[in-house]
């Protein structure tokens, strides 16, 4: 199958291992996967941060540069809950009937990852080999704004050497929310700071979820505090073979000030 | 009554009832976040409601069927409101009833003074109503020299307290036992000085200081939950008996009502009254529910008003998408799931409507502007939509008034530069490697930015794009 990826402007610039994954484990698959050089970023962050105008460029940029495709995947339960439920309301808000029907039709043909993998391709097992203690975010754009469901917890399961433990509260937001944190910082941290409590409680190696924001936001409390807890996208795990073990091998994340 | 709008209907005014806080959300959180006590009584009283209603709800094989039904019940009463409040109207009269209409907070308090004077009163008992609460009525009703006494038991706590409420539904949700004893020791007249903090305990010193005020007061002010437009019937919904003591006693009774409150059939309440108890208090059936219609002879009060409040309302019901604000029955399931209220509580949110609700409705009520940091007062996790009975989009409207509230001149041209940057590939690809030379450059952020840093770390720029390793590979 020919597949269309939508790295989202996050992974392609901070966590293109995410993306580099993704690419990989499509054609560990046996499919062929494009990436076209033209697409930038969704615009969630000027919808959600009250900016629809200045998003409306972004949404007739995306649904130019994906409409040429039969299957489009993202590394993002996030950025692709803003292609399904935003765009078609930003064009619609312009009063651009067609620009909307047009995103309507390109966000049919979009999925996550596990979405892809589960629905579409029909495959569970990927293949991979990750031999650490792992504990599953369901990150809420994924869980109830594009309703994943236990598809990347089916995917998990297959994956050998993988000891998945449940995480506590799963369920609830981890605080980022994109400008969320920044312009209600310290209602995020203490957000953050109970999901934290909840990821060292099944004292797992890894958290991994299929957002790399969200993933920005528990790696960077769980590294200020030295946790020892690595945050590693799911796609990274899933890309991991016997032999070619790559996820979250750098420890990327710095100290800010 | 004839009024001719020109333009846009009116906001709630400004100077009058309890819609606006004194400060923007993020200062008030803040502070509320650092009340190690308040966190730990909203966490056990919203983990407490949360698996009591998730119990109750989870018994029901047609839950969805009936939020669909609550949410279409409610679109119909939107799309014809101005038919049904005169029908309404009409058969609160026909049975006995007075109806009032009040464009305001000002003219609502205005209109239950004068009727509170006139039926020769300096005392008036409160059944626990929102709408009270958003035009201020106990501050006017005092500034008139009429001492209003509220009976639900947690409005009386707060009350005492001289406290606001934190919450729709339980507003002393941010006390505990102990403290609700240390105010009742304080202001309760003729209190046991032995009181202990037993919920029993309280709740029976709290009952003999109400029987002597329900046998005493002659009139009655209440709000209403439901009002059923063919019938003239109102409804109120409580869980302790207190508020039909007060719609019984009393000679005289006033019902202030926000106009959406409004069902166009005794039928639709079969809906209702399923979707608000499991939804708010997680119980099967509403322990107390009191229906009147007008004036029954012989039997309960024999003057019966009704207020019908519009106070920015129907400003709401022009906004085509922010209309559905308007569906709320105030059952509070979306402060219950809200991680945002879970940690900061109701009172940081300045009105008197707390939680996801609250920061969609009072922004509406108000004006963007004057509330212009709730919107924002939002992960957009989206639990509110998936926990309101009536099925609410409260991600939805949060977004819309976003888009609605004046931003920053700063912010809006770092928007509108990103916005460009990214519909420019070239540009966009420069600014990529710009952002890894930065990083590379220094670590602390400039604010807002640094609200990031304060308890996180930042990632570092990785060696290299996606699209980099894409154009080499």
């Amino acid at each position: 199958m020919r597949i269309a990826l939508f790295v989202t402007c996050l992974a392609d610039t901070l966590f293109p291992e995410a993306a580099k994954a993704t690419v990989r484990l499509l054609e560990r698959l046996g499919h062929e996967v494009v990436f076209p050089a033209d697409q930038t970023c969704c615009g969630q962050m000027h919808v959600n941060t009250g900016y629809p105008d200045d998003a409306l460029r972004l949404v007739r940029r995306h649904v130019r540069v994906f409409a040429p495709y039969d299957v489009v995947v993202a590394p993002s339960g996030s950025c692709v809950g803003s292609v399904r439920h935003q765009h078609a309301m930003v064009a619609r808000r312009a009063g651009d009937e067609r620009l909307a029907s047009r995103a309507e039709e390109v966000a049919s043909r979009t999925c996550e990852l596990s979405e892809l993998l589960v629905d579409v391709l029909g495959v569970t097992d990927v293949g991979a080999y990750f031999p650490h203690r792992v504990t599953y975010h369901p990150t809420c754009h994924s869980l109830r704004m594009i309703r994943v469901g236990d598809k990347p917890l089916r995917l998990l399961r297959e994956v050998r050497g993988l000891e998945l433990v449940e995480l506590p509260q799963a369920e609830q937001c981890c605080g980022f929310g994109g400008t969320f944190a920044v312009k209600n910082a310290d209602t995020s941290t203490a957000m953050l700071a109970d999901k934290m409590r909840n990821v060292l409680a099944t004292r797992a190696e890894v958290c991994t979820a299929g957002d790399s924001s969200c993933l920005m936001h528990i790696g960077g409390g769980l590294s200020r505090l030295r946790a020892g807890v690595r945050t590693v996208h799911l796609a990274e795990i899933l890309a991991s073979t016997e032999g070619a073990e790559t996820a979250g091998e750098r420890d990327r994340l710095e100290v800010g000030s | 009554m004839t009024r001719t709008f020109l333009g846009m209907p009116a906001t709630a005014p400004r100077g009058v009832g309890n819609l606006r806080g004194e400060e923007s959300f993020p200062a008030a959180a803040r502070r509320a976040l650092g009340d190690a006590q308040l966190r730990r009584n909203l966490r056990h009283a919203t983990t407490t409601i949360r698996a009591k209603s998730g119990a109750v709800i989870g018994e029901l094989p047609d839950w969805e069927q009936l939020r669909a039904a609550g949410s279409a019940i409610k679109a119909d009463v939107m799309a014809r409101l101005p038919e049904l409040l005169e029908q309404l109207e009409s058969a609160v009269i026909a049975a006995g009833g007075t109806v009032h209409w009040a464009a305001d907070a000002v003219e609502a308090n205005r209109i239950v003074t004068d009727l509170v004077r006139a039926a020769g009163a300096e005392r008036v008992m409160k059944v626990k109503s929102m709408a009270t609460q958003e035009i201020g009525l106990n501050e006017a009703l005092e500034a008139a020299g009429i001492e209003p006494v509220e009976t639900d038991l947690a409005e009386l706590i707060v009350q005492l307290g001289r406290d606001r409420p934190s919450h729709i539904l339980v507003p002393a949700i941010h006390r505990n036992r102990a403290e609700i004893r240390e105010i009742f020791l304080r202001e309760m007249p003729g209190v046991d000085p032995a009181l202990t903090d037993e919920p029993a305990a309280l709740a029976a010193a709290a009952r003999r200081h109400l029987r002597e005020t329900f046998l005493s007061t002659r009139v009655a002010v209440s709000g209403a939950n439901f009002a059923v437009a063919e019938t003239g019937t109102l409804a109120v919904v409580e869980s302790e008996g207190n508020g039909r003591m007060c719609l019984t006693l009393p000679e005289t009774l006033i019902t202030v009502m926000g106009v959406e409150k409004i069902i166009p059939s005794w039928a639709d309440l079969e809906v209702f009254l399923q979707l608000l108890p499991r939804a708010s208090t997680g119980e099967r059936m509403n322990p107390y529910t009191s229906m009147w219609t007008g004036v029954t002879p012989g039997d309960g009060p024999q003057q019966v008003h009704l207020v019908l409040l519009d106070n920015g309302r129907s400003a709401v019901l022009a906004d085509a998408v922010g209309r559905q604000a308007l569906h709320c029955i105030r059952c509070s399931a979306c402060l219950n799931v809200c991680p945002v209220y879970e940690r900061t509580g109701g009172h940081a949110y300045g009105s008197v409507y707390p939680g996801p609700i609250g920061a969609v409705l009072s922004p509406q009520l108000t004006g963007v502007p004057d509330n212009a940091s709730l919107p924002y007062a939002s992960s957009l996790c989206g639990a509110c939509y998936d926990a309101c009975p009536v099925k609410i989009n409260i991600p939805e409207l949060l977004v819309h008034l976003r888009g609605q509230a004046p931003h920053p001149a700063t912010e809006a041209a770092a928007m509108g530069a990103a916005a460009y940057t990214m519909d420019h590939p070239r540009l966009y690809a420069a600014a990529q490697r710009a952002a890894g030379l930065a990083r590379l450059a220094g670590r602390a952020l400039l604010p807002p930015l640094n609200g990031w840093t304060a308890s996180r770390d930042l990632p570092a720029a990785p060696p290299q794009t996606f699209r980099q390793w894409w154009a080499e590979r």
